[in-house]
């Protein structure tokens, strides 16, 4: 796809409009078959049902960008999510501001604790959070002993937490669009995204330049931590249910977002717009699969197909840039 | 005689940009051509169409009066074009010998035969001189180890051209001295060598033709003979360079450094001067000599073992690998730029994009940086308006301190200019600068003072009119 170059345009905002006409296109076809697709009910579910993918890619690109991955962010959420309903559970009474700081405490904790390992030990990020997943998962099942907490169990305003409705959305949904909407101001503004840009754009310089590539990844692990443990009691919230394996592999379309949108994944680029457009790209898939009659089960292949060409797109795009450079 | 290998008229684009419009090159037997160009004049444009690695869009070559195309690696390999690439294209995990005979490892029943790899890899080597063995694994030589390396390649691909592509970048002198060594040798036995560099001294030395690049076109050939390194300059750049070295006078003022007993283990040790304000201290020595370690020390991105340094000095370091340390390639002009300046630009945590633009274009006019916005990539610029992107980036902090680790290493002759302009004028100012450079004449025409350090240690102290490149040679030297 080669569009008109747009003067002025950084790569990624480049990306960024490809993509947005991509999605838009998507959207544009699937309306045109199935009208009741574009029906505010529809659009609200679908962004409900995104929500939670949205935040956790944000908080994905934040690793990324720094040159690390985060796979232990689905177990990440789903330990704080059984962490909020056993202590909802046991406190009923207590509401929910208690339950939400201690899911996002828990949360941070767990990201902080990949974050020194990555820091301070200098291991491989894809091995350190490889080995946190498993232990997260372990925790859940040790804390639960394998059961399950069911709807019956959580209180009403617990389970009522996601669902209430404001202007026609969920809280789960305006979640999502404050947090992604910040995100996109922040890392387009602020010092600290500067120095995550700096540190996985080249570390080197970045040190050179006064700031620590490595306590940049910590920040960017504890994030992600946080993010994950709030979303981990969205998830069961919304659900009304906490098991051991909720939000199994969820990583993957995790990180299969962030791709998507444009993350690169040697670090260093990437920007929150892209995500969320990511995010939506392969909600409006999900969601569209059930109209035209495709099992759900072609979801992943379809994911797959679709990462896979995003990467191609742009490593083509980066085999242009560097012919030129090659040629001074 | 005909000459081994002849281009005509090539020409080649990279998308919209022109990198050749119709150049020519002859190579001849038994002879080293120099090739000279300021950056992006076409030199490594023209590397890649003889390496086969790029197609020309048009125009001939001749490998003994005989038109032929590379369409591939493998094709000039095979017609006998050996490269030794200035960033030593070899693969570190294996043997010296693999390295070798990676493009044809020799085979026995099927298998490989090691025994028979290991001699004549140890032959070829034996023959070159080389100062390290067959089996030594490679992630363990120097860049120049690695050169040679590759010209053992290409011994034992058959090559008749060898092409050199700025090989002496990063070498010692000694190390140099080998490679030319090595580079007569291979002259005397009747290849043709293609020898890129950016160093005049180098030129004179080893190469007996000339060619010289402009802007894409050839502007000059012949025997070096019959030249002289003005006339060369002058072909480079397209005007007589009459002030590559503008010096301002200036009167030393009070000290702003002071440098006493500096010692980190293993690096240097026991260094002791002073920085006035008005001053540029030229630092001279041989490559790991230490100075590169010390000027870390004194910005602050490792730490001393012992001594101390005194001063209320404001320090900034542009270090010496402009890519690797100095800048974020694929942040713009004005995002390098405002990196270590972000607390004064953001105090509060938010960036303004258009006071850091602001920012930018104050210095891309003041260093007249090529560059269409600021908002362009670093890694769009050439070599040149990359340094000075580098050394906005310090400027902009107002330190009283500069360290310059070799501030126009691989720079065109242009933009040399305007970066000595700068530090020139920053001195001049009233503040300091560390001149850190292998390169003796920008030393000693920049310098007020020359420190020379040899093995960690200082070796001398020059003032501007005892340093001399007799002087500074001799004490950087093992003699």
């Amino acid at each position: 796809m080669k569009l008109a170059p747009y003067r002025g345009w950084s790569e990624t905002a480049r990306r960024d409009l490809h993509l947005a006409l991509l999605t838009l296109a998507l959207f544009v076809i699937v309306t045109a078959k199935f009208p009741v697709f574009a029906s505010p009910h529809n659009l609200a579910g679908l962004l409900d049902d995104t929500a939670i993918l949205i935040m956790l890619a944000l908080g994905q690109m934040l690793v990324i960008l720094v040159r690390g991955i985060d796979l232990s962010v689905a177990a990440n959420l789903a330990l704080c999510g059984m962490l909020a309903a056993l202590f909802n559970r046991a406190f009923p009474g207590a509401g929910i501001a208690p339950v939400l700081a201690l899911s996002l405490v828990a949360g941070a904790l767990l990201g902080a604790f990949n974050g020194i390992l990555v820091w301070k030990l200098r291991l491989p990020p894809i091995v350190v959070t490889l080995g946190t997943l498993s232990i997260y998962r372990g925790v859940i099942y040790l804390l639960s002993r394998g059961a399950w907490v069911n709807e019956n169990e959580m209180s009403r305003e617990f389970v009522g937490f996601t669902r209430a409705q404001f202007l026609g959305l969920s809280t789960l949904s305006w979640f999502a669009l404050v947090f992604a909407a910040a995100a996109i101001f922040e890392m387009r503004h602020t010092r600290i995204a500067r120095n995550l840009y700096a540190a996985g754009g080249n570390p080197e310089a970045a040190a050179y330049a006064g700031i620590d590539p490595g306590r940049m990844q910590f920040i960017a692990y504890l994030a992600s931590g946080a993010i994950a443990g709030l979303c981990g009691f969205l998830w069961v919230s919304r659900f009304a249910v906490a098991y051991t394996d909720i939000a199994l592999g969820f990583e993957l379309q995790v990180i299969a977002a962030c791709l998507i949108g444009g993350v690169a994944i040697a670090g260093g680029a990437g920007s929150a717009g892209g995500v969320l457009l990511g995010c939506l790209f392969l909600g409006i898939i999900r969601s569209s699969l059930p109209l035209v009659g495709i099992s759900a089960f072609w979801q992943m292949f379809i994911n797959g197909v679709v990462i896979v060409a995003a990467v191609l797109l742009s490593a083509r795009q980066r085999r242009q840039v560097r012919a030129i450079l090659e040629a001074r | 005689m005909s000459p081994l290998l002849t281009l005509t008229d090539i020409r080649k684009s990279f998308g919209g940009v022109r990198a050749l419009a119709g150049v020519g090159l002859e190579l001849h037997r038994g002879s080293i051509t120099a090739l000279l160009g300021e950056n992006g004049a076409g030199k490594s444009t023209l590397v890649k169409i003889l390496s086969g690695v790029h197609q020309p869009d048009s125009g001939s070559i001749y490998l003994e009066g005989v038109q032929t195309r590379m369409s591939t690696p493998v094709d000039a390999r095979d017609l006998g074009i050996g490269v030794v690439h200035q960033e030593s294209l070899v693969f570190d995990h294996l043997t010296v010998a693999e390295n070798l005979f990676v493009n044809a490892f020799p085979v026995r029943r099927g298998l490989v035969d090691w025994v028979s790899l290991r001699t004549r890899a140890a032959s070829v080597l034996r023959e070159l001189g080389a100062d390290f063995g067959a089996d030594t694994a490679v992630t363990s030589l120097s860049i120049a180890q690695k050169h040679v390396v590759q010209i053992a390649r290409a011994l034992v691909n058959e090559s008749r051209v060898l092409i050199l592509d700025e090989p002496t970048a990063s070498l010692s002198k000694r190390e140099c001295a080998e490679l030319f060594r090595i580079a007569r040798q291979l002259r005397d036995k009747g290849c043709a060598l293609l020898f890129i560099t950016h160093r005049f001294e180098e030129i004179f030395e080893l190469a007996d033709r000339y060619a010289v690049f402009r802007d894409g076109a050839s502007v000059g050939a012949g025997l070096l003979a019959q030249t002289s390194r003005n006339e060369l300059i002058r072909l480079m750049v397209g005007r007589p360079v009459e002030q590559l070295f503008p010096k301002q006078d200036t009167t030393p003022g009070e000290t702003l450094l002071s440098v006493e007993h500096l010692g980190r283990a293993g690096e240097f040790e026991d260094i002791s001067f002073t920085l006035k304000r008005g001053e540029i201290l030229g630092i001279y020595g041989l490559v790991g000599a230490g100075r590169s370690e010390l000027a870390q020390v004194l910005f602050g991105t490792e730490r001393a073992h012992v001594g101390q340094v005194t001063g209320h000095a404001d320090i900034a370091l542009v270090p010496e690998d402009r890519q690797g340390q100095g800048s974020i390639l694929p942040f713009s002009i004005a995002a390098n730029i405002a990196l270590p300046n972000l607390m004064a630009l953001a105090p509060r945590g938010w960036i303004r994009s258009r006071a850091e633009n602001e920012l930018a274009n104050q210095w891309i006019q003041r260093l007249s940086i090529k560059a269409q916005q600021p908002t362009q990539t670093v890694q769009s610029l050439s070599g040149g308006n990359q340094q000075k992107v580098v050394l906005a980036k310090w400027l902009a902090r107002k330190p009283a301190v500069l360290i310059l680790d070799e501030p126009t290493k691989g720079i065109d002759v242009g933009a040399k200019a305007a970066v000595h302009a700068v530090t020139s004028e920053f001195a001049a100012a009233g503040n300091g600068v560390i001149l850190i450079s292998s390169e003796l004449p920008e030393v000693i025409a920049m310098s007020d003072r020359v420190l020379v350090m040899r093995r960690g240690r200082l070796r001398g102290e020059f003032s501007r009119a005892e340093a001399t490149s007799e002087n500074l040679l001799r004490a950087a030297s093992d003699a």
